[in-house]
């Protein structure tokens, strides 16, 4: 009594053929069951809902002072620079690692040298490059543990990162680049639009 | 052995035919359901928006979900923002749970998944069949629904109806009269309804249509694999005498 | 990729097992389409824990956001209400399955010696599934979800002496409430699946140790080539039954995918249309059913109307439905036929279980029903008819006239 197979020494082209075509086939099933599964995981629609463009009115906020708005659960600062403070943006640049912002830290309209739409108003995520600590606002100059050169700017009391008045990163520290200008908007004169590009892209 | 087979082929077939149909005391009208309809879809949110959120909630719906039937966040921060909600926000009812329950001895149900429990047709039956009956506490009573806290929120448009019971051999049939022309006639007040109820439907499960879509090019590529798998054993089962 | 398959089968026996189990593991060449469903089983087990993995995620145990959190998941999560609705398809579909898998077992006698516990690990899993569905029947905290937990565990309460406070020691309050939707989720996601992983691997073993039966219920081992020492009517697992079930689990699916795109709640009997409303502690609804799976046992449950040997209606329920389930795990002791597979059984063999199948269909109806004293006394006459199949099996199955069994299989 013998068997009740012989399998082939050599598979037949057809049963290669369709071993492989199968094997295609069950490949593509299978990335195509895993997609949802993956696609579960990004932000529900309630997250994107909590993370909606924040709308904020900066007619109130005085030359020289910072404003904390929440937006997608990060602290984002709006700061009014006054003259001097803008004057101190070039006295520093020798000292920054990325002067020019050519990193894309930022949205096209931000890439210039106050790195904001209108010259005083600073918009910046307020959160350090380095390991996600919130920087500190240092506005005095030439404090004592800061040194005589210090002329203003944010330090992240983590690790010791110091940026200038426009989010720029020093050298020599260890966060590698400037800090986030997110999309804003101005929708008019006072009222100042974060997360989005236009009011319809909400 | 095929005897078996057959005997419980039809023995699984069996509940789905006799499904519900002795439940129900009162035969329900058949709601024009079409959730591909947008202009239905679209005028059925705008009133319920009007009409039901400001007592009952559809907390699990967000507004910005409608652009699902055709509305842009212009029309949806228009038409159906009236409460300075963003775009984002859930449909959550202006009434708190304890004010209903005090106005109406029962807090208004949540609407958001109300057509998957009590079914298009019952819905499209029962926003009908309101009469006046001044033995309840609302001044109105109901034919599907006996005793409804609900009062007739559509009285101006479907005017009044009243209750007319004729006792015969076959029992006591029960059947409503309108008494006082409302605002729309019959068929206009119908079809109010039905693009209300299409609505709730809709608002049940959104992504119905996203669904079915999906699951045709699913059976599409299932048929392929089909066809393969099966050329797949032919071709290995040559092997076996 | 030979060396680096050397290299792990010197510290880990991967092709000994692959060989032992799939590439030389023997199975008659004989299997008609009544085999598809273990191996389909195996697939709704995978399905079910990946599903439940994700569902896991976003899913909250709390009595007062349960239900808020599976609309969550439905609306607001990319692609949840595919997840959920595969879940829950699923589950139905376990039950589906395991079922034709169980009475394939019954037509073929493959209960029968050498696979009395290879029976009674199948017995375990049923019971584990049963566990699992109705933990996982609670979840989403509607109404139904609620009453039906209601019903099932005052069935504890029937219990003499120790019902009530065994009762509360299940739901950790007096009452059905968040702490028991909270432990029945523990049970539901990590105790049971766990419990189930480890009976499937034992059924597997154990069928493999023992040899698959096949629709003629000979042992194809008896009878093996002297020369390769292979049973000449057995063909190896891989490739022939891999590509042929790769055929059945495409069927399935077709028929999955169908449910969950186009008929998820499969006529309010899937998902049950008093469960989409939320859980309230104050009303039943005024039409309870459990689960199409579990009404045959629920209508044998309601049977019992009356007081006997000094034994209440109730208890007496609760004993049948648990004795309804439960007796299966004897078929392997109660029958006496010298064959396995109906093929070779008489005449009262095929009429007793043809008898049983319509009873278990009549009852199973009559579950998703109100009770009315018409349907009390079918329930009753179906429930004798159910139990009379084991019961008088020892009886029947002996005095059967059989018909010889075939050398070797047929095709």
């Amino acid at each position: 009594m013998a068997d009740s197979f012989s399998i082939p020494d050599e598979m037949s082209g057809r049963r290669k053929f369709l071993v492989a075509v199968t094997s295609v086939a069950g490949g593509i099933a299978g990335v195509a069951i895993a997609t949802p599964f993956m696609m579960s995981m990004m932000p529900s629609e309630r997250a994107k809902a909590a993370g909606a463009p924040v709308e904020v009115d900066i007619s109130k906020l005085e030359p020289g002072m910072l404003l904390m708005v929440e937006w997608r659960g990060k602290v984002v600062w709006v700061l009014n620079r006054t003259p001097e403070m803008l004057d101190t943006l070039v006295k520093v640049e020798a000292e920054l690692a990325d002067p020019n912002s050519e990193k894309p830290q930022q949205p096209e309209y931000a890439q210039n040298r106050t790195r904001s739409i209108k010259p005083e108003i600073l918009v910046t995520e307020g959160v350090c490059t380095h390991l996600g600590c919130s920087p500190v606002f240092r506005k005095e100059i030439a404090p004592a543990d800061l040194g005589p050169d210090w002329l203003g700017g944010f330090f992240c009391p983590c690790h010791g990162s110091k940026f200038d008045l426009a989010g720029r990163v020093y050298k020599s520290v260890p966060a590698p680049t400037n800090m986030v200008v997110p999309p804003h908007v101005y929708l008019s004169d006072s009222r100042l639009l974060i997360g989005a590009t236009s009011e319809g892209s909400v | 052995m095929k005897k078996i087979t057959i005997v419980i082929f039809i023995l699984c077939m069996a509940p789905f035919s006799s499904l519900f149909a002795a439940e129900s005391g009162m035969a329900l009208d058949s709601a024009p359901v079409s959730t591909a309809d947008n202009a239905s879809l679209q005028r059925g949110a705008e009133s319920f928006i009007n009409y039901c959120l400001t007592c009952h909630g559809a907390s699990y719906m967000r507004y910005n979900r409608h652009y699902d039937i055709g509305f842009t966040n212009e029309e949806i921060l228009t038409k159906l923002i009236f409460t300075g909600q963003k775009v984002g926000g859930l449909m959550e009812s202006a009434m708190q749970k304890k004010e209903g329950e005090e106005w109406f001895g029962v807090a208004p149900p949540d609407l958001s998944v109300i057509a998957r429990s009590r079914g298009a047709d019952w819905l499209y039956t029962y926003l009908r069949a309101f009469y006046r009956d001044d033995s309840t506490a609302t001044g109105w009573n109901n034919l599907v629904f006996d005793r409804a806290a609900m009062p007739h929120v559509f009285y101006q448009l479907q005017g009044e109806q009243k209750l007319i019971v004729k006792i015969s051999d076959k029992g006591e049939q029960k059947t409503l009269v309108l008494d006082k022309q409302g605002e729309m006639t019959k068929a206009e007040f119908d079809n109010f309804v039905g693009d209300l109820v299409n609505y709730l439907v809709y608002l049940g499960e959104p992504h119905a249509n996203a669904r079915k879509e999906l699951g045709l090019t699913v059976m599409a590529f299932l048929l392929g694999m089909l066809i393969l798998s099966y050329a797949l054993k032919r071709e290995y089962w040559k092997d076996i005498h | 990729m030979n060396k680096i398959i050397e290299w792990i089968d010197k510290r880990f026996p991967l092709t000994s097992n692959w060989k032992a189990h799939l590439s030389e593991y023997y199975a008659p060449k004989n299997f008609n389409f009544w085999y598809f469903f273990g191996s389909l089983a195996l697939l709704v087990l995978v399905n079910q824990i990946l599903t439940g993995i994700f569902l896991t995620m976003n899913y909250k145990p709390d009595a007062g956001m349960a239900f808020a959190s599976v609309e969550y998941i439905m609306r607001d999560v990319d692609y949840g209400w595919l997840i959920r609705y595969m879940h829950s398809t699923g589950a139905s579909m376990f039950f589906v399955v395991v079922y034709l898998h169980m009475f394939r077992g019954m037509m073929y006698g493959s209960y029968q010696k050498p696979r009395e516990l290879l029976w009674l690990v199948g017995m375990a899993i049923f019971l584990v599934l049963m566990s699992l569905a109705f933990t996982g029947y609670i979840l989403p905290w509607g109404q139904m979800s609620y009453w039906g937990a209601q019903v099932i565990v005052s069935m504890f309460g029937a219990i003499p002496a120790i019902g009530e406070s065994l009762q509360q020691w299940v739901l950790g309050d007096f009452t059905l409430s968040d702490v028991a939707l909270n432990r029945f989720f523990a049970y539901h996601v990590v105790t049971l699946p766990l419990i189930m992983l480890v009976l499937v691997f034992a059924h597997i073993l154990a069928l493999h140790e023992v040899g698959s039966n096949n629709p003629d219920g000979i042992e194809i081992k008896a009878n093996k080539n002297p020369k390769t020492g292979i049973p000449v009517d057995g063909i190896p697992f891989h490739p022939y039954y891999t590509v042929k079930d790769i055929v059945g689990v495409v069927v399935f699916l077709m028929v999955f995918c169908g449910i969950v795109f186009f008929a998820p709640e499969m006529g309010g009997y899937f998902l049950e249309y008093n469960n989409f409303i939320p859980a309230n502690t104050l009303q039943t609804p005024d039409h309870i059913a459990p689960v199409w799976y579990f009404t045959p046992y629920y209508s044998m449950l309601r049977a019992v109307t009356v007081n006997f040997l000094w034994v209440d209606a109730k208890l007496w329920g609760v004993i049948l439905m648990a004795a309804s389930v439960v007796v299966f795990a004897f078929l392997p002791w109660l029958d006496r036929s010298p064959v396995k597979s109906i093929r070779y059984k008489g005449v009262y063999f095929k009429t007793a279980l043809t008898l049983f199948v319509i009873s278990f269909f009549v009852l199973g109806w009559l579950g998703t029903k109100s009770p009315t004293p018409l349907y009390t006394l079918l329930a009753q006459i179906f429930t004798v008819i159910y139990f009379a199949f084991f019961i008088l099996m020892p009886w029947y199955s002996k005095i059967d006239k059989t018909k010889p069994e075939p050398k070797r299989v047929k095709e």
